[in-house]
């Protein structure tokens, strides 16, 4: 494919790697293939600067310690920066990854919380990415909170949300209006698809610029060595985007 | 303490009591699938799952073997082959007693046993629907803070049986695990730990520094099984990867009860009929 043109996969994957400008060291958890081409690119980009982990690989993720280094590390502020979706978010930015119903009684289960109930008060900079953007997801108020958006003061939290990227638009969050804010939507979409899809209130600027496509240096070193680094981690998905087997 | 018996397979399998309060490893960590797979023969029942701090294959294999009375994990997945399928399927019909975790919770309530603590305390979690579920975790202040400052107090989890996968055992019982050392804690927390390991060493891992870093010593390994490739279909770091198109497989075959029948056959999980 010529870097003219990119997938849609690459455009996210560059919409999280400039969230992540400036991080020193950059977390991600599991089923994150996204999440975590994006951590190598901005490491790739960042000359060295930019320190990765990348739960379940073995060359990208540094922790001697077993499972909890990563969360140990969080408490103490040494993660910059992680990755959290959800099978359901809602307008304050609370998020759900138990599942749909009357908890315990659910209709439809979810893999569960992981670390996010932790690492989303610990994280300074937690980015909740979710491809799927429809009603489903994102609605007015989640079944089940895994993890909070927002907390009351004299809660210990110097972690939070700091945007949403998802296939159609990225928003950012503002922490004491509890609230999002449009602030680009992705090539080939436009504003009223993205407010037809969203169950929540959020804020929309009059005019909502276009998120920027990756540039063409950024598409080389994805499709060479970032698709090489993560198919260790995420075979298929460096398969199906890439062509890439692991290097 | 007595020495660490080597067993067979099999009898391995045998001392897991039925009832078991159970410690499994998660996806990146040493998963005992063979050992999973005769104790799905023999069959083992009412067994409480603790997923450390997660799990895949093996909890949703063992769910729907009908093995398990009740699970606390933090999430069962098969990660990038989708959903746990026998997993999501007992939980909405209602059929499995789940107790919802969060990763790091799990690690220190194991940590709170590996220091014989009666607790540990954890940041986070305040304003989580996990905690207003949980009747067994507390939360007061932070006696050493000058203003109110909440946290949540985890009871220690002491498991009856951590069982792992792993490459090396030498004759003396101690196991090499290199840098996976939630299998550390794993087995410094839990009364007992029954091991498999992909072969014997021959020497001492506990002789030289570059080895015995990473090496859980005798003194908390109750019995070991020889068990090549035992952690297939998952993955063992550096030996052999995954089998992918087997976990793909699975996730899909196993989405109905019928599916998941055909799997236990196909691949000989039935219980045994020779006692």
């Amino acid at each position: 494919m010529s870097t003219e043109t990119w997938r849609r996969e690459e455009l996210l994957i560059a919409v999280l790697a400039r969230l992540l400008d400036g991080v020193e060291h950059v977390a991600v958890g599991a089923s994150s293939p996204i999440p975590g081409a994006a951590a190598l690119l901005a490491r790739a980009l960042s000359k060295g600067a930019t320190r990765v982990s990348v739960l379940g690989s073995r060359r990208h993720n540094p922790f001697t310690e077993g499972g909890r280094e990563l969360f140990d590390c969080a408490a103490q502020g040494r993660i910059g920066a992680f990755f959290l979706g959800g099978g359901e978010i809602d307008g304050e930015a609370n998020i759900n990854l138990v599942g749909m119903g009357d908890y315990p009684r659910l209709d439809v289960r979810f893999p569960g919380s992981f670390g996010s109930a932790y690492l989303y008060m610990l994280v300074p900079r937690v980015i909740l990415f979710r491809e799927e953007h429809s009603r489903r997801v994102f609605v007015p108020r989640v079944n089940f909170i895994s993890a909070p958006g927002t907390s009351e003061p004299g809660v210990y939290r110097p972690g939070g949300p700091h945007a949403l990227v998802t296939g159609l638009a990225k928003f950012d969050f503002d922490r004491a209006r509890r609230r999002f804010a449009l602030a680009s939507v992705h090539p080939g979409h436009d504003a009223a698809e993205v407010a037809a899809e969203t169950g929540f209130d959020y804020d929309s600027p009059a005019a909502v610029p276009a998120t920027e496509p990756p540039p063409p240096e950024w598409l080389e070193l994805l499709r060479g060595r970032i698709a090489g680094e993560l198919a260790e981690t995420y075979p298929k998905f460096a398969s199906a985007v890439f062509g890439k087997a692991a290097a | 303490m007595t020495a660490t018996q080597f067993v067979d397979l099999e009898q391995l399998a045998g001392q897991l009591p039925d009832g078991a309060f159970i410690a499994l490893p998660p996806d990146y960590s040493n998963v005992p699938m063979a050992l999973t797979h005769a104790l799905m023969r023999r069959p083992v029942r009412d067994l409480r799952l603790l997923c450390v701090p997660t799990s895949g294959i093996q909890a949703d294999l063992l769910i729907g073997a009908g093995c398990v009375a009740s699970v606390e994990c933090a999430a069962i997945s098969m990660g990038e082959q989708g959903p746990a399928p026998r997993f999501t399927a007992a939980v909405v019909a209602g059929r499995l007693k789940l107790v919802d975790s969060t990763c790091p919770a799990i690690h220190a309530a194991l940590q709170a046993a590996e220091k014989g603590l009666p607790f540990m305390p954890l940041r986070g979690i305040l304003g989580s629907d996990i905690l207003r579920h949980r009747p067994d975790w507390k939360v007061m202040d932070n006696p050493f803070a000058d203003t109110p400052d909440p946290i949540v107090l985890l009871p220690a989890i002491r498991p009856d049986v951590a069982v792992f996968h792993a490459r090396w055992a030498d004759r003396q019982g101690n196991v090499w695990i290199g840098r996976r050392r939630e299998l550390m804690t794993m087995a410094h927390a839990a009364r007992r730990s029954l091991v498999t390991v992909e072969a014997i060493f021959d020497g001492d891992l506990l002789a030289e520094d570059e080895l015995a870093a990473g090496t859980i010593p005798g003194i908390y390994v109750d019995a070991v099984a020889l068990a090549p490739r035992g952690a297939w279909p998952m993955g063992l770091a550096d030996l052999y990867a995954p089998d992918v198109a087997h976990l793909a497989a699975y996730a899909k075959q196993a989405r109905t009860d019928e599916g998941f029948r055909a799997y236990l056959a196909a691949n000989h999980l039935e219980p045994s009929l020779v006692d």
